[in-house]
């Protein structure tokens, strides 16, 4: 879309190093992405994807390495810095509050005020009619703004966060296994929430270690293992037979990928 | 940016439709309503002719339910938060007994005693949330601690200085003093003097008060409460940090990740509900005129059945304090009720009981309604 920020990646994780006393879990891991891009995070369990985007969120603080936001070194403090700055992410179980409205979820953290006689109230009146079109826009029909979130079903959930975080001027959007808990057709609703979010110039880093759901909608796709990166391959360059080896192990699994008969 | 996703008419075929009047009956307080409601009408059938409805009668169980409904609403915006605080009754205790030694053994004037209270009351609460937070145990446990540490300092302090559990002499202090009336007074008694001389409320018939109303006036006990209330609910619904409030106790990290203070809205509310005991207890001491070491025991439990009553849920994040004001009253009109209705008192603990199980059972299943859970 917008040739001239393309060429320009939107964040530049450099060399980042993550220590928990004498666990390293990140050993100098690096990624670009680029804004309208869908990058994939790949990895097997433990593999270091968690840590490495609560780092970029600003959950950790990286023990070494850069981390370039829109060409600015940034030092965030919490995850309110991150989502000032516009990294917004999404967590798999922890996006929404089950017992709590669509609205009030909609805008938790972001609740729009108007001032009565001084005093400055929840204006539920603004939260109410912005949750309704947002909803609408994303195909979710709602019984009323008040409805809970606890009667969405996992996929609509997830879409009412990432319509969130859309919505309060997120440039870059993190899906932390978005789809790890869904069906197959709220998967394939998130995934297309996820290709609205990409072609209105949002960065999206994708969570995932389902090879087909990452084919699925990434650009470009980084595989994480041990703590380090194995490599970033383009779209099209990669098969997702390669893919799901490396994260199966890289080099240390190849001999005993040939005993399996590349069933793994 | 233009989006192609058009609004769709259709509505999904799983979702039933529901009337707007079976919508506006789902609500949190609908099982402190029904109860308020099922209280009075038992009431009124058993016990209409026994007092319980006259100036005084009103008066005694109004005032019985306003004490509950200050604790109540500390309690319930803190459990809506995530939190317990089984300190409330010791701390109605220790504030009355620190008003007691500050005014009384120390003779400092009242209005300073009160405002000395109210600032340790504050940081005993604080405290308690700063230790659930920065620990991460439990706050049934940490406060269950706070508990008995300020029972002890109730007795021990007015036995070291006074050698009795029981400080009096407090309302000769509170003579003339600015702060105090504005914990025990009351108001309005030009109006009740009025409907006194007008007969339409009863009046002494002989002694010397003859001529004045029998109840003549509303104690402040009853001004704080409704005040709290309002208060309480206002915050909760209609202010952001109202949202802040269920959002800390529906889920503290997914609210931490939206960048909601979690931390401080759990202190600041263990605060709020020290301060709401520092005010029963001031409103009681200036009443009664003496402290006890015994005062406010087993308090922080009938705000905890008030407030679950009023259909908060035990572990945080959904709640309603005019809930938490019915359960109060229903908790109140049902323990002084039994006494005008001529019920051995015993058996109010039994009627609590059922009350109690009736009122969680209901309030269940409207959550469940309200919130999908299965």
């Amino acid at each position: 879309m917008n040739t001239r920020s393309a060429h320009e990646p939107i964040i530049q994780m450099k060399g980042i190093e993550k220590h928990f006393g004498s666990v390293i879990a990140l050993a100098g891991v690096s990624l670009e992405v680029y804004p309208g891009e869908c990058h994939c995070l790949l990895g097997d369990n433990g593999a270091g994807k968690s840590t490495f985007i609560k780092t970029m969120s600003g959950v950790h603080k990286p023990t070494k390495g850069q981390i370039l936001f829109e060409g600015r070194e940034m030092h965030f403090e919490d995850p309110r810095d991150a989502i000032t700055a516009g990294i917004a992410t999404v967590y798999q179980d922890l996006a929404m509050i089950p017992l709590m409205s669509v609205a009030r979820n909609f805008f938790m953290g972001n609740e729009p005020t108007k001032k009565v006689a001084g005093v400055s109230f929840y204006d539920s009146e603004t939260a109410n009619r912005v949750t309704m079109e947002e909803m609408r826009q994303m195909g979710i029909n709602l019984r009323g703004p008040d409805q809970a979130v606890g009667t969405l079903s996992g996929g609509e959930r997830q879409t009412v966060a990432i319509a969130r975080a859309v919505h309060f001027g997120a440039k870059v959007l993190i899906l932390d296994e978005p789809t790890s808990a869904l069906g197959v057709r709220q998967t394939a609703n998130v995934l297309a929430t996820v290709d609205k979010v990409r072609k209105q110039d949002i960065a999206v880093v994708f969570i995932t270690h389902n090879v087909r759901h990452a084919m699925a909608v990434g650009d470009r796709f980084t595989v994480l293992n041990r703590g380090k990166t194995l490599g970033t391959a383009q779209r099209g360059q990669i098969t997702p037979e390669e893919l799901q080896d490396m994260m199966a192990g890289g080099q240390e699994l190849v001999a005993l990928e040939g005993s399996l008969g590349g069933t793994v | 940016m233009s989006q192609t996703a058009q609004p769709k008419p259709v509505a999904d075929e799983r979702v039933k439709e529901m009337s707007s009047f079976r919508r506006s009956l789902i609500r949190p307080e609908l099982g402190g309503i029904c109860g308020t409601i099922a209280v009075f009408t038992f009431f009124l059938l058993f016990a209409h002719d026994s007092g319980m409805f006259n100036s005084q009668g009103i008066m005694n169980w109004s005032t019985v339910s306003a004490q509950f409904m200050i604790i109540a609403v500390g309690a319930c915006l803190l459990m809506i938060a995530g939190e317990f605080d089984l300190s409330v009754g010791s701390m109605i205790g220790f504030a009355g007994m620190m008003i007691a030694i500050f005014s009384v053994t120390l003779g400092w004037p009242v209005w300073m005693a009160i405002l000395i209270s109210f600032v340790l009351c504050l940081a005993i609460g604080a405290l308690n949330g700063f230790i659930v937070i920065k620990t991460g145990l439990p706050s049934f446990i940490v406060t269950l601690a706070t508990l008995f540490i300020l029972r002890g300092f109730t007795i021990y302090f007015p036995q070291l200085l006074e050698n009795k559990t029981i400080i009096g002499g407090i309302r000769d202090q509170a003579e003339g003093d600015w702060l105090a009336p504005i914990f025990g007074g009351k108001i309005l008694t030009g109006f009740f003097q009025w409907l006194g001389d007008n007969e339409l409320i009863a009046t002494f018939e002989r002694g010397t008060r003859q001529g004045d109303p029998v109840v003549d006036g509303i104690p402040m006990l009853i001004i704080w409460a409704i005040v709290l209330v309002i208060f309480g609910h206002v915050l909760l619904t209609r202010t952001r940090f109202g949202n802040w409030i269920y959002a800390s106790g529906g889920d503290a990290q997914a609210a931490r990740y939206v960048g909601v203070p979690v931390n401080r809205v759990k202190v600041l509310m263990f605060m709020f509900t020290a301060f709401c005991a520092c005010v029963f207890a001031t409103c009681q001491v200036m009443e009664f005129g003496s402290a006890g070491a015994d005062r406010g025991l087993l308090k922080e439990f009938e705000a905890i059945i008030a407030v679950v009553i009023g259909g908060a849920l035990l572990t945080g994040g959904y709640g309603s304090v005019i809930g938490a004001a019915l359960g109060a009253l229903i908790f109140g009109v049902v323990q002084q009720g039994l006494f005008f209705a001529g019920v051995e008192s015993s058996l109010f603990r039994v009627f609590l009981g059922v009350i109690l199980l009736l009122a969680v059972i209901l309030n269940t299943y409207i959550r469940r309604m309200i919130t999908g859970e299965r």
